[in-house]
Formats: C-alpha cells, sequence, structure tokens
C-alpha cells in the first residue's frame, strides 16, 4: 500500500484511489459536492482543492483537486495550507452567489451537505452584490419536490439519474450559470430509483415530496434502525417520527445489501404506517371496540373450543411472530399463508440455497458479477433495488477495458466513454419486454415454459450431462448456445431468477444452468417476494390449500390469521368458503383489509415502526428492525397478542422468542447474532432513538396536557425513547441515525466506513443463515413448448413496483403511480379479436361467463396467447389463481 | 519561387473566389499527398512533422509531430483511430481558419488526409462551426471533388490507405473549440471538456484514440511533405518553424489577415501589413492573440510573433491574430464585452468559470455604472487568481482571465476613475 505524507503527517493509502476518497477514508475532513462513493469523480464543483507538493523542497506546491488527482506512493499533500483553504472558501462563495439565504424555511436545513461544507470551508462573509438568478420549479411527481433555485450545479442528480439508475427523463439542460437540472416538461419522474435525488442532491433542489408536506429537522425526528418491508432484499433503511406520525424512510447504509441507495418503493411507500385504515383498537365483530383485557381473554376462550385452532402466518410478520403463532397453534396446525404455487416455489429455493452448493450473492457481490443470466424475472418490479445493482455489474466490462488504458475505476465520465465497446454479457429471458433491456446484450421473450427450455438449453450447451429440452426452435438452440459460451467465459458469472413466472421448471433451469457453469466464483440469486418470504420457507409450514381442507372437512375450530389478506393469496371463492366455515376467526394486522372484515375477533398490531421483529432476505441474511416510537396502547406488536396468551409462556420478552425461535431451528439458528439483544449498553446506557438536539419533548403535546409526559420505556430492545446515550460506537445493526461531528447529513457515514464505499466499521448489519453446500441433481423435468391455443390465453400476472406490494398500495403517493388496470396483449392476438389499444375486452373464464372488463395495451414483445396483466392492484383479485381465460371484444354498447 | 514565401495562402485570391481541384492541383496541389503515399511510412511523416518544427496554430502550440507520435499503433492498440480537423473557430477576433477553408478548402483536405495517414486513421471529421456557411459549402464540394480523383475513399491513389472525411457543423457553442468538448459534442452528448487523463490520444472519440488538429495546423502539413523540412524551416523569421495567418483589427487603417514567418515582429504586422493607427488614434494596447490572451502595451510593439516570446512578454501568441486598443475606446468596456462573451460561453460545468465568470460581469457593469466600490478591484484580481490556470476543468475561464488581469495591471487607472468620478463619459466600445 502506498503511503502518502498528508500536512506533514504519514499515512498508508489505498493503491489506485483517489485523494479525496483517501482523505476521507482516513478520517480527515475534506469539503465536496460533485464526487460522490458510489458514482466516481466528476471534477465539476472544484472544492475538493488541495496542495500537492513536487518533492521534499517544494515548499509552494500547486493546486489539485483531490477527487480528480490519484494516489502515489511518496506523494506528499496538504489539505490545511492557506491556498488551499482560501481556494475552497472562495469556491463556496461563487456557490453562493446564486445560493437563495432559504435555509429556515428549506426541508434540507440541518442536514444540509451544502450546510456543512459551508461551514467546514469557512465561508461567512458575503460580497456578492448582484442579482441572483432564478428558475421555474417543476411538477416532478408524488415523490420529488423540485426547488431549482437552491441548485449548485455539482451535477450529481443527472450523474445518478441518468448515468447509475439508467434513467432518461431528467436531464441538464440550459448552459453557463443557467444550466437547469429538470425534465422537458412536468411530469412524474420514471425512473425507479427517483427517490434517491433526495440524498444525492446536496442541498433542498430534491426533496421528499413526502416529508415536505410536514418535514422537521433531522435533530427532531425519532428513529431507530430498521428493514424495508417491500420486497425480499431486505433494505436497510432509517425511518424517522415526530408526533407519533411516521414521516419519512431514508437509506441506511449497508455495505452488503443497499449501499447508498433504496427504490423509490421502499423509501415512499411508509405511508400505510399512518394510514387511516389502520386497526386502532381490539375489535368484536367489526364493530365493537374492547379492552385489551377483554380481548386477550375473548382470544383465550376462542382457543378452547375443543377441536384444535389453526394459524396462518405470514411473509410480512417477523420470523418471531410467526413462531410466536407456531407455537401457539403446534407445528401440525401451521400454516405459512401463502399463495400455493409460490409456496412451492419458495421451498425449491430455500432447499437450493440450502443444499445446491452455489452461493448466494449480497448485492454487493451481484455488482461485481461479470456476466448476467436473468430467467424469467423482471427485476425491477420484483426486487427493485436489485436491477439497479444489475445496472452496475453491466459495466463490468467497461471498467475491466478501462484499465488496460490506466484509466482508474473512479474517473467516471472516462470509463463511460468506453460504454458502447465493452459490453458484459447480460440475457434477459422475459414474459415480455423489461426496464433493464437497455442493458441487456440479448434479450428473449416467451412463456414461463418457453424460457424454462431455453435455460435448460443453456445448461446442456454448458455441460452436456445436463438434460437437455427436445424439439428445440434452431433460433432457440443457437441463443442457447451463445449464451452459453459467454457464460462460460465469465470469471463471476450470476444466474438471477426468482419466483416471477411462478414456475417452478424456471427456477430449476435457473439451478440448472448455475450448476452447469465451470466457475468456481459462480453466483445463483431468486428473488423472494415479500420482506420475510424466504424466512417462512425456511421455518416451513402446511399449505394455505391444506387449511383450507382442514375447516372444510370440520375438524378445526378457530383460524388465527397474521398479517395476512387471504384474499391476495386464493381465490375469493375459496377464502369466502374457508372464513365462513371456521367456528371463529381472529385475525391480527394492521391494516384493514377484505380478510380483516370477516374478523370476529380483530387484534391492532403494530407495524414494522413500531415494533421489533427479525426478517430473512432473499440472500438468507438475518436482520432485525426495531421500533421507531412506540405502539400506541392497545396497539402492539403481533408476537405480543400471541405470546400474551400461551399459557406459561416462557417469553415475557422478544429475546427469548428469538432465542426460541433460534434453537427450534437449525437454518435460523444464528438469527439471535442479527443484532445485540436488550441487554445491550453502552457506557452502562440504552442507546437513544432521539438525537442529542432532540426538542420538545415536554412540551409536544402540551397543548393537550401540561404534566411531563412519563418517558416511554423500552424493555424489548437495546434501544431508549431518550436522547440520553452515545450513538458514535455501537454496531452498525444498533445505528438509530447517520450523524457525525461536522457531517449532518446522511453523508456523515464515511465517518462509519472502514474504508469509502466499503463495510461499515464492525461488519454490516446483518447475519447470514445458509451457505450453500454440495450439490443437487440435474433436474430433467423439461416442459414442452408453450403453443397458444384457440381462444384461450394464459394469464401472467406481471410485477409492478408500484400496484403489486400490498403494504405500500396504502400509501398515497405510491397510490398515485399505480400503473392503470389493462391487459396486455400481443398486436396479432388483438388483431384476432379486432381490438386495439384502449379498447375493451371482457375477459370471461372458460365457460364463458364474464369474471371482468378492461381495456387493452398492445405490448409487441408479449408472447402469443398469454395476457399479462399487473398483479397486486384491486382489480387483479377477481383473477387471483385463475391461469386461463377467453377474452371477448366490449362493443360500443358495452356489450360482449 | 514567390508563392513558396506565402506556402498557405498562395491560392488565395483578392476577388474571394475559391480554389477549385484544378486550381490547387495547378500549384502543386496533392503532391505532397502523392509523396507521402509513395514514399513514406506513418512513422515518416510523424518525423517529418516532428522535424519541421510545426506547433499547433489553434493556441496551445503543441508540437504536431509530437502529438501524432504519441498516438498508440502498436499491435495491441486499438485499430480504429480517428483524425478531428477543429474548424470551430469562435474566438473573437479571429477569422484565419475560415479564410483558409472558404478559398482553399483542398489544403485543408490534403493536410488531413496526410494526417491521418501519419495515425493510420480511416475516418476523419472536421468539426465546422456553425455560422461559417460559405466554408461549409466549399467543403462539401471540395470534399465531393477530392473523393471522385481518388484522394479520398478507398485505397486513395491506389495505396492500401483508406479514409472517409466526415463534415460536421456545430450547433454553435465556443466551448466546442475545446478539443474534448468537440469530442463530446461528435458522440451527441453535451458540449462539456472531459477530464485528462485520459488524453484523447488514449482515449477520445467513442473511447479511440483520437488526434485533433486546428485547420492553420493542417494546412501546413502538404507543404512541409511537398517541399521538406528544410524549406519548412527556412521560412520563419524566429524560433518558431513556418509561417502563419496574422491578423489586426481595431482601428488601424488597414484590418486584415496577412500570411508572415513566424517571428514577425508585432510592430511589422500593425504598422506596416495593416498600416498603423486611423487618424486621431494613438495605441494604447493590443491582444496579441485573440480575446483570451493578456494585454500587451506599445513598448512590447518589437516582441516577435513566436509562441515563447510573446509568453516571455506576458501573454500569449494565441491565435495569432491581434485586436487593437486604441487611446479613445475604454479598455474597461473593453473587458466587459469580453467577459459578457466568456460568461454568456461558459459551458456550466465548474464551479469557478460557470459563477466566477458572471460575477465579474457584474462587478464590471457596477464599476461602468458609477456604482463601483474601489475593494471590488480586489475583487476582481481575486477572481482572476481563482479562475485562472489549474483551478479550473479546462482552460475557458483562465483564457477569460487574461484580458482582464493585464487590464487591471496596465489600464487600472481607468477602472479607478469610474469608481472615484462617477461621472466619466466613454465611448462604448
Amino acid at each position: 500500500m502506498p503511503r502518502i505524507e498528508i500536512d506533514g503527517q504519514s499515512y498508508e493509502v489505498q493503491g489506485g484511489d483517489n485523494l479525496l476518497s483517501a482523505c476521507l477514508s482516513l478520517g480527515l475532513d475534506l469539503p465536496y459536492f460533485c464526487w460522490h462513493p458510489a458514482m466516481g469523480s466528476a471534477g465539476a464543483c472544484r472544492q475538493c482543492a488541495i496542495i500537492q507538493y513536487k518533492d521534499a523542497e517544494d515548499k509552494r506546491g500547486k493546486l489539485v483537486m483531490a477527487c480528480m488527482t490519484p494516489v502515489a506512493d511518496a506523494m506528499r499533500i496538504s489539505l490545511d495550507a492557506e491556498q488551499a483553504r482560501k481556494f475552497r472558501s472562495d469556491n463556496i462563495e461563487l456557490l453562493m452567489t446564486n445560493h437563495p439565504h432559504d435555509c429556515p424555511v428549506c426541508e434540507e436545513g440541518g442536514e444540509c451537505h451544502l450546510q456543512d461544507m459551508t461551514v467546514m470551508s469557512g465561508h461567512t462573509f458575503r460580497r456578492y452584490r448582484g442579482l441572483k438568478r432564478t428558475h421555474n420549479n417543476q411538477d416532478l411527481g408524488p415523490f420529488i419536490n423540485h426547488e431549482m433555485n437552491r441548485c449548485i450545479a455539482c451535477y450529481r442528480c443527472v450523474r445518478f439519474y441518468d448515468e447509475y439508475a439508467g434513467g432518461k427523463d431528467l436531464q441538464v439542460l440550459g448552459m453557463h450559470n443557467n444550466v437547469y437540472f429538470g425534465r422537458f416538461e412536468d411530469g412524474a419522474l420514471e425512473n425507479e430509483f427517483s427517490g434517491n435525488l433526495v440524498e444525492v442532491c446536496p442541498t433542498g433542489v430534491f426533496t421528499d415530496k413526502t416529508f415536505s408536506a410536514h418535514y422537521v429537522r433531522k435533530w427532531d425526528l425519532q428513529s431507530a434502525p430498521s428493514i424495508c418491508v417491500h420486497c425480499g432484499l431486505g433494505c436497510n433503511i432509517a425511518p424517522g417520527e415526530r408526533y407519533g406520525e411516521l414521516r419519512r424512510v431514508i437509506n441506511r447504509y449497508n455495505g452488503e445489501i443497499n449501499g447508498y441507495f433504496l427504490c423509490d418503493r421502499g423509501r415512499f411507500g411508509y405511508g400505510f404506517v399512518n394510514s387511516p385504515e389502520r386497526i386502532r383498537k381490539p375489535q368484536l365483530n367489526g364493530r365493537l371496540d374492547i379492552t385489551t383485557d377483554t380481548a386477550e381473554s375473548y382470544f383465550r376462550s376462542l382457543l378452547q373450543t375443543g377441536e384444535p385452532t389453526i394459524g396462518i402466518g405470514s411473509p410480512r410478520a417477523s420470523l418471531e411472530a410467526n413462531f410466536a403463532l407456531r407455537t401457539l397453534v403446534g407445528e401440525e396446525n401451521f400454516f405459512l399463508g401463502l399463495e400455493d404455487t409460490e409456496h412451492g416455489l419458495l421451498n425449491i429455493i430455500a432447499e437450493l440455497m440450502r443444499d445446491g452448493g452455489i452461493h448466494s450473492p449480497s448485492l454487493r457481490e451481484v455488482e461485481q458479477a461479470d456476466a448476467v443470466l436473468i430467467l424469467g424475472e423482471d427485476v425491477t418490479h420484483s426486487a427493485p433495488r436489485l436491477a439497479l445493482s444489475l445496472r452496475q455489474a453491466a459495466r463490468n466490462a467497461s471498467f475491466e477495458l478501462a484499465g488496460t488504458l490506466h484509466v482508474l475505476p473512479w474517473q467516471d465520465a472516462a470509463v463511460r466513454n468506453l460504454d458502447k465497446q465493452a459490453l458484459t454479457p447480460v440475457f434477459i429471458a422475459g414474459i415480455c419486454a423489461t426496464r433493464l433491456d437497455d442493458m441487456a446484450t440479448n434479450t428473449h421473450y416467451g412463456s414461463p415454459e418457453d424460457i424454462a427450455r431455453l435455460g435448460f438449453a443453456i445448461a446442456h450447451g454448458l455441460d452436456q450431462s445436463a438434460p437437455a429440452p427436445a424439439a428445440l426452435s434452431d433460433a432457440e438452440q443457437s441463443l442457447a448456445l451463445a449464451i452459453a459460451g459467454s457464460l462460460k467465459q465469465a470469471k463471476r458469472p450470476l444466474i438471477v431468477s426468482g419466483t416471477g413466472c411462478a414456475s417452478l421448471a424456471v427456477i430449476q433451469a435457473a439451478y440448472n444452468v448455475a450448476k452447469a457453469l465451470p466457475s468456481v466464483n459462480k453466483q445463483l440469486v431468486f428473488t423472494a417476494p415479500e420482506c420475510n418470504s424466504l424466512g417462512l420457507a425456511i421455518m416451513g409450514g402446511r399449505h394455505l390449500q391444506q387449511a383450507f381442507e382442514r375447516v372444510g372437512s370440520g375438524s378445526a375450530g378457530s383460524v388465527i390469521i397474521l398479517e395476512n389478506d387471504l384474499y391476495r393469496r386464493a381465490s375469493a371463492q375459496d377464502v369466502d368458503l374457508f372464513l365462513e366455515a371456521a367456528a371463529h376467526v381472529v385475525v391480527i394486522d394492521s391494516l384493514e383489509n377484505k380478510t380483516t372484515e370477516h374478523a370476529e375477533l380483530l387484534l391492532p398490531a403494530a407495524t414494522f415502526a413500531e415494533s421489533e421483529g427479525t426478517l430473512v432476505n432473499n440472500e438468507g441474511r438475518a436482520q432485525r428492525y426495531f421500533p421507531v416510537y412506540p405502539a400506541t396502547e392497545p396497539v402492539r406488536g403481533s408476537w405480543q397478542w400471541l405470546t400474551a396468551i400461551i399459557e406459561d409462556s416462557q417469553w415475557q420478552h422478544h429475546d427469548a422468542l428469538t432465542t426460541a425461535c433460534a434453537n427450534a431451528f437449525p437454518d435460523l439458528a444464528a438469527i439471535v447474532q442479527a443484532a445485540p439483544g436488550a441487554g445491550y449498553t453502552v457506557k452502562g446506557c440504552k442507546i437513544p432513538r432521539q438525537p442529542h438536539r432532540y426538542s420538545g419533548r415536554t412540551a409536544m403535546h402540551s397543548n393537550i396536557n401540561v404534566n411531563e409526559p412519563a418517558q416511554p420505556s423500552d424493555i424489548e430492545t437495546p434501544f431508549a425513547f431518550s436522547m440520553e446515550g452515545d450513538t458514535a460506537h455501537v454496531p452498525p445493526a444498533l445505528l438509530p441515525v447517520i450523524w457525525a461531528p461536522g457531517w449532518n447529513s446522511n453523508q456523515a457515514i464515511n465517518k462509519f466506513q472502514q474504508e469509502i464505499g466499503g463495510h461499515l466499521h464492525g461488519g454490516d448489519a446483518g447475519v447470514c443463515l445458509i451457505e450453500a453446500s454440495g450439490t443437487m441433481p440435474w433436474f430433467s423435468d423439461i416442459p414442452s413448448a408453450f403453443k397458444p391455443e384457440q381462444d384461450q390465453w394464459h394469464i401472467m400476472p406481471l410485477p409492478h413496483i408500484f400496484g403489486t406490494e400490498e403494504l405500500s398500495l396504502h400509501s398515497s403517493p405510491i397510490v398515485e403511480r399505480l400503473p392503470a388496470f389493462c391487459v396486455l396483449l400481443n398486436p396479432l392476438d388483438s388483431e384476432t379479436l379486432e381490438v386495439d389499444s384502449g379498447d375493451q375486452v371482457g375477459i370471461c373464464d372458460l365457460s364463458g361467463d364474464l369474471i371482468l372488463k378492461a381495456p387493452v395495451q398492445t405490448e409487441l414483445t408479449l408472447p402469443r396467447g398469454l395476457i399479462g396483466i399487473t398483479a397486486g392492484l384491486p382489480a387483479f383479485q377477481s383473477l387471483q389463481n385463475i391461469t386461463q381465460v377467453t377474452l371477448k371484444k366490449v362493443n360500443q354498447e358495452g356489450r360482449l | 519561387m514567390e508563392t513558396l514565401d506565402k506556402p498557405l495562402t498562395k491560392n488565395i485570391r483578392p476577388d474571394r473566389a475559391f480554389a477549385t481541384l484544378a486550381d490547387y492541383e495547378s500549384t502543386g496541389g496533392y503532391q505532397g499527398l502523392r509523396k507521402t503515399i509513395a514514399e513514406l511510412q506513418p512513422k515518416d511523416v510523424q518525423q517529418w512533422v516532428k522535424d519541421a518544427g510545426l506547433r499547433g496554430r489553434g493556441g496551445a502550440g503543441f508540437s504536431a509531430g509530437l502529438k501524432w507520435s504519441m498516438v498508440p499503433m502498436d499491435a495491441n492498440a486499438p485499430q480504429t483511430r480517428y483524425l478531428i480537423a477543429n474548424a470551430d473557430e469562435m474566438e473573437p477576433g479571429t477569422f484565419k481558419d475560415r479564410i483558409l477553408i472558404e478559398q482553399d478548402p483542398h489544403q485543408l483536405i490534403e493536410g488531413m488526409i496526410i494526417a491521418a495517414y501519419a495515425i493510420q486513421a480511416n475516418t476523419a471529421y472536421i468539426f465546422l462551426r456553425n455560422e461559417y456557411h460559405l466554408a461549409k459549402l466549399r467543403l462539401a464540394y471540395a470534399l465531393q471533388e477530392a473523393r471522385s480523383k481518388g484522394y479520398l475513399g478507398e485505397h486513395i491513389l491506389n495505396s492500401a490507405f483508406s479514409l472517409e472525411i466526415v463534415l460536421h457543423t456545430s450547433a454553435g457553442r465556443y466551448i466546442c473549440g475545446e478539443e474534448t468538448a468537440l469530442i463530446n459534442v461528435l458522440e451527441g452528448k453535451r458540449a462539456t471538456p472531459r477530464a485528462k487523463p485520459p488524453f484523447p490520444l488514449v482515449s477520445g472519440l467513442w473511447g479511440k484514440p483520437t488526434v485533433v488538429n486546428n485547420v492553420e495546423t493542417l494546412c501546413n502539413v502538404p507543404h512541409i511533405l511537398h517541399y521538406g523540412v528544410e524549406w519548412y524551416q527556412g521560412l520563419a523569421r524566429g524560433a518558431d518553424k513556418g509561417t502563419k495567418l496574422f491578423g489586426a483589427s481595431g482601428r488601424v487603417k488597414r484590418p486584415g489577415l496577412w500570411e508572415l514567418p513566424m517571428g514577425t515582429p508585432i510592430r511589422e504586422i500593425i504598422e506596416q501589413h495593416a498600416g498603423g493607427m486611423q487618424g486621431g488614434y494613438k495605441l494604447r494596447g493590443f491582444l496579441p492573440g485573440g480575446a483570451s490572451t493578456d494585454f500587451l502595451l506599445p513598448e512590447h510593439l518589437d516582441v516577435a510573433m513566436d509562441f515563447d516570446a510573446v509568453a516571455k512578454a506576458g501573454s500569449r501568441l494565441g491565435t495569432g491574430t491581434i485586436v487593437v486598443l486604441d487611446d479613445q475606446t475604454c479598455p474597461v468596456q473593453m473587458v466587459l464585452n469580453l467577459e459578457q462573451f466568456f460568461a454568456q460561453e461558459s459551458c456550466g460545468w465548474c464551479t469557478p468559470c460557470r459563477d466566477g465568470l458572471p460575477w465579474t460581469v457584474t462587478l464590471l457593469k457596477d464599476i461602468i455604472a458609477g456604482q463601483g466600490r474601489i475593494e471590488d478591484l480586489d475583487t476582481l484580481s481575486g477572481l482572476t487568481r481563482m479562475l485562472g490556470p489549474g483551478n479550473t476543468f479546462c482552460a475557458l475561464a483562465p483564457g477569460a482571465m487574461e484580458p482582464l488581469q493585464s487590464a487591471l495591471k496596465y489600464f487600472r487607472e481607468d477602472f479607478e476613475h469610474y469608481i472615484v468620478d462617477q461621472s466619466v463619459a466613454m465611448e462604448p466600445v
């Protein structure tokens, strides 16, 4: 490692790094704007100026930009030299000629990188007397506010949005000091990662609209480390609360998973927590609000009916809650509450992850892949943050080419200028066009059967002992061989698949491909639809259909449904029958839904923001989330409702429940290590959820009550609802908020990393539960090619980032972005039906009875014989579990 | 041989008609190319041009032959390479490339073919200033002529060498003259310069090795190949070699453009070729090489127009087109005029240029409007340092600061006059 001298002191730095990143890695303070640890250097803002000396004799040195200067052994530099300090201060003065003085009314104030860097640079006195340039702001949709007058033109927004995230509709327009960062015209930002602009922007140009509506200062937000519940990736988040309302979600860096970025569903989907549809009190038969005691004794009485009680778990509830339910009803009466096909798929995924012998990568590892095959998964919509990582993996060939030209990875524009010449092989086989197709070297669209067949053929192309599909077309055969050829060359090939096709064959084909790959560094990643889908699959339990049968046969008494709307899991008819046949229905949930309407006893559950628990992400990583603020009685964590009524429960506390769960399942043994338990203290104190400058605790509700309220206590976690204590030295799993002296924005994360962009001090949060070992035999159950049938269509539920996930559907900004409900149809099929985009068709069952009407949208890439329908939208429920339909044109009178 | 004194302009006629292919060939045109193709290896061409001492005529004065020799050409290097003729002449006061293109387009074309041969590039671009409509028409015509005669296209003069030249007209920004911004624009990106390294020689257009030469530089090349290194070196009067187009504008008797030996004293250009100052005007100072060079004073009239000599006097040879300041034109207003241009043309990428130039303009306007403060002069001086070489992303802002910093040095009393006596009336520029 090179040694360099900074202001007379010698340091070891990472070879190949730039000086800015090296200085920050050493814990030194050097201001910057345009450089971003994930996006490299731009050289635009000129803020990180330092002095570089030629040699030991050179006393004067020359001014250089730290971000643009590679480290070299024996280099001598100064951050402190007067010339450098003056330049940095003068540079801020220039930025401030146009920046408005609206900090007191700016949402960013108090956590503004520009404020921090201004203070760090020492510019205080304003000499500029001219007018400030002004801009019009745009309506960028429900997520993002636009206040262009605050812009300091660091270009980070467009570099993130266009280059890093692949967006098309945010551009830099204009020139000189009139550069404008916006859309061609007003309209919602289209990219799925637009929310990151809030954190990428060093000041208040792009702010979180959901937060702006009722913003508070960062120091007045109560926070706790949390895990995103809106898909199966387990991104780390830092939610903030004030006045008993969740105000926002921001990124919480995890070096293995989300790094610096979240998707828009994860950032803006939190509104369900504050929703008026929240269940706030226990209810009997949908009306009577009852007390907690009454609810508990009623609950107990329902368990004494003689017939065994059955429990239905949930992939969006914690391991602990599911385990408590499973214990309460007994293993033989515990059903997972997954849609049946998905249940089967998750079982095989869990099995492959455990016994398949192929490493399941973190998102950091995904970004290292040098060849990618995506088999049947529309990742942008099913596991959005993974799509952003795949987009980075697609750049690896240009990084490699850059290396041969002595261009370093952080020389961002120079690497990007090479991207057309060096294509990383990325193959996408999907149902129809995906949002990642623009970075693919090859795309192929087909039915799940055909996607699986292509996968099996690729596997066979890689390894002749893998079974080959029969009667493959010449085109498919040569495509499979081409893909196999590319994957074979790769050092770190990655196969991506998941439950998106609802096809066992697709998952098996993905495994065969991965198994057939020669590289020892091969990786296989499966997406999981919900935040604890994999945890639930590892825990194991019976199928939902079996629960229906159990109740249908009259051999069950009460039914306890844990955080689950069964109408999203099975056909309405089946669920109706089930709920009617059950002697008693107890539902524990946080939001009203169709299932809660049928509850005899409805118990109000805390959301992720008000309770604790452990979730297992798609990679098999267990992570703990903690209550950001206390649930308002009688709302409590699901696990608390359940443990409260377990006779002689030994689990008074969450830690004991976690330990019991870990002891019950060998694969979950490590979950206790996901985070320290409630006994953890720093210098004898619990960890404060409130920053040390938190204001007004005693005044907050003084309009209602002048008595000082007692501080709520938290005996379940290492956190206190207090501002007293130390957050500077806690393990990453317990970091409630990212904050360091002089660094008030989220960019303070620099101070918590082992090196810039690397792992956190003390190791990234979470613990991997399973590491694949052994190998499994080739799968050989290859489906035959899909043949469209006359006048019949197969329904393909297509995921959508906005609409498919249940909880975010209760968040109004997400609702504003829902795709219109429609039927995607191949143009040739629509021609046969004599309909065009916008025309209505009737979707009918095979006996011709109308299910619902919907407008048609033609989609060239969708195979004939399939109809694509966005999964999860309310209108979709009537199609739940229906696979084949007929279509009829709706005439002008609205008749079929 | 009279024409050999003025190789660049030998075909330029007073009636502004342009030299057709036949005209061009009749004065030795394409002989340099024929010799190159028949007798020389690419390395030889690079060496000839290096030996001749041809320095870049766009203003930076880098050795053209040396630049070509730095293009990676070994077996492992990318086999695609590009040559670009920078014809985005937008420096205020500069109009030399325009005359060369409009009136003798084949000279540029031949220079490009030889240069492309020297670096074995098979595609070349002419990046032409937006406003040069006549140049565009004439170049397009000349390219067609050259193609039809086998000077361009597949197997030039029946050799193994092929070249296509693409004429690209700019949408019109000063910054496009910066070679890396020019490359970005050719790729369809914003006109923002690129960070160096990597230099275009290593990773330029579409990430391939790329040489960008100024039009006048390329126009020298055919003659070096045709008439030889010694002849070329013998043309000059000073340290630098060859001839150059020198111009003069402002209140001189005969504003114009002349091909003169490198090293011609400034006095000769202003007093003899431009005929001296108009009646009633005295020479107060001049920008020797276009708008982005430091003012020099009458005491510098005997400085030779050579890259190093002008630099020693405290300015730059730049494009060699002199802008004359007379005693009845206000230097403050002249500088304001220039700074407005530069502020307007800043690409907006880096902070000092984007936000420093508009502040400069504001301060100068305040001063001229009688609202200046004496400490504003310190602020302006501070800005000239802040926006100086090495501090900004490219050379635009440092260039813009050159006339200002020298004006503050030489004409400080004019600035102070506005501030102290707010009733100054000067003829606007």
